[in-house]
């Protein structure tokens, strides 16, 4: 399941959801994301982020299914916050059950870093001496390529 | 079915452009490499459209080529580098 959303969520609430997946799971991996104080520049007091609507959901389904046929993926929950947030809000959450934990740790940071340089998200930094857009990494896109 | 494209903008470029959308004529043989060699012909901040290898397509919402064909009714997208997570 996926959501985009502005508003916070409880990730104890969506672990307790991960794990009444069935008795056939027994590995559950969950990944946060925060908002932090130094991105591409220092003094970062905020950021705000940007998506396009459709294409977001259809993105993250397409990699939860890609996941699904690498792994063993008995469920997946994907939650991407949009709009303005503070230092310190939860930005992202991943969370994956699988049957044995080399699959949910695998499918997770793959669902993460395909994440990051394939669905069409922007973020820009607030910093206390203006706004810009974030810059791709090449960090990013080395460590998304590592799953090709 | 109407007889145009619809050409949308993300982020920074809908910032510098001053647009999230703009209407073009669809022709046979048209592809998204072309609309974005017409729009970059454009002056300022439209320029940046022009040979830059940065931009990103999408067609109907799924990521495309600059090769890619265009038809009418279509919904084609440009974007900077996604930067989510």
């Amino acid at each position: 399941m996926i959501s985009i959303q502005e508003q916070d969520f409880d990730p104890v609430a969506e672990y307790a959801n991960l794990r009444a997946s069935g008795a056939g799971t027994g590995a559950i991996v969950t990944f946060t994301g925060l908002v932090r104080d130094s991105g591409d520049m220092n003094g970062v007091t905020g950021l705000y982020l940007e998506h396009y609507p459709g294409m977001t959901e259809q993105v993250i389904t397409d990699l939860i299914s890609q996941a699904s046929e690498r792994w063993d993926v008995r469920k997946a929950r994907v939650i991407h916050r949009v709009g303005r947030l503070q230092l310190q809000d939860q930005i992202v959450f991943v969370g994956v059950c699988s049957s044995h934990r080399a699959d949910a740790f695998s499918a997770c940071q793959y669902l993460m870093d395909a994440l990051k340089t394939s669905a069409p998200f922007w973020k820009k930094e607030i910093t206390e001496n203006g706004e810009h857009w974030v810059e791709q990494k090449a960090t990013d896109i080395a460590r998304s390529q590592t799953w090709d | 079915m109407s007889d145009t494209i619809t050409v949308r903008f993300f982020a920074r470029f809908r910032e510098e452009l001053g647009t999230d959308q703009v209407t073009v004529p669809a022709q046979p043989g048209l592809t998204a490499g072309d609309i974005l060699a017409s729009l970059g012909e454009r002056s300022g901040p439209w320029a940046q459209l022009r040979d830059n290898p940065a931009v990103m397509i999408a067609i109907n919402q799924t990521m495309a080529k600059h090769s890619s064909p265009v038809h009418s009714g279509d919904e084609v997208a440009f974007f900077p580098p996604v930067t989510g997570g």
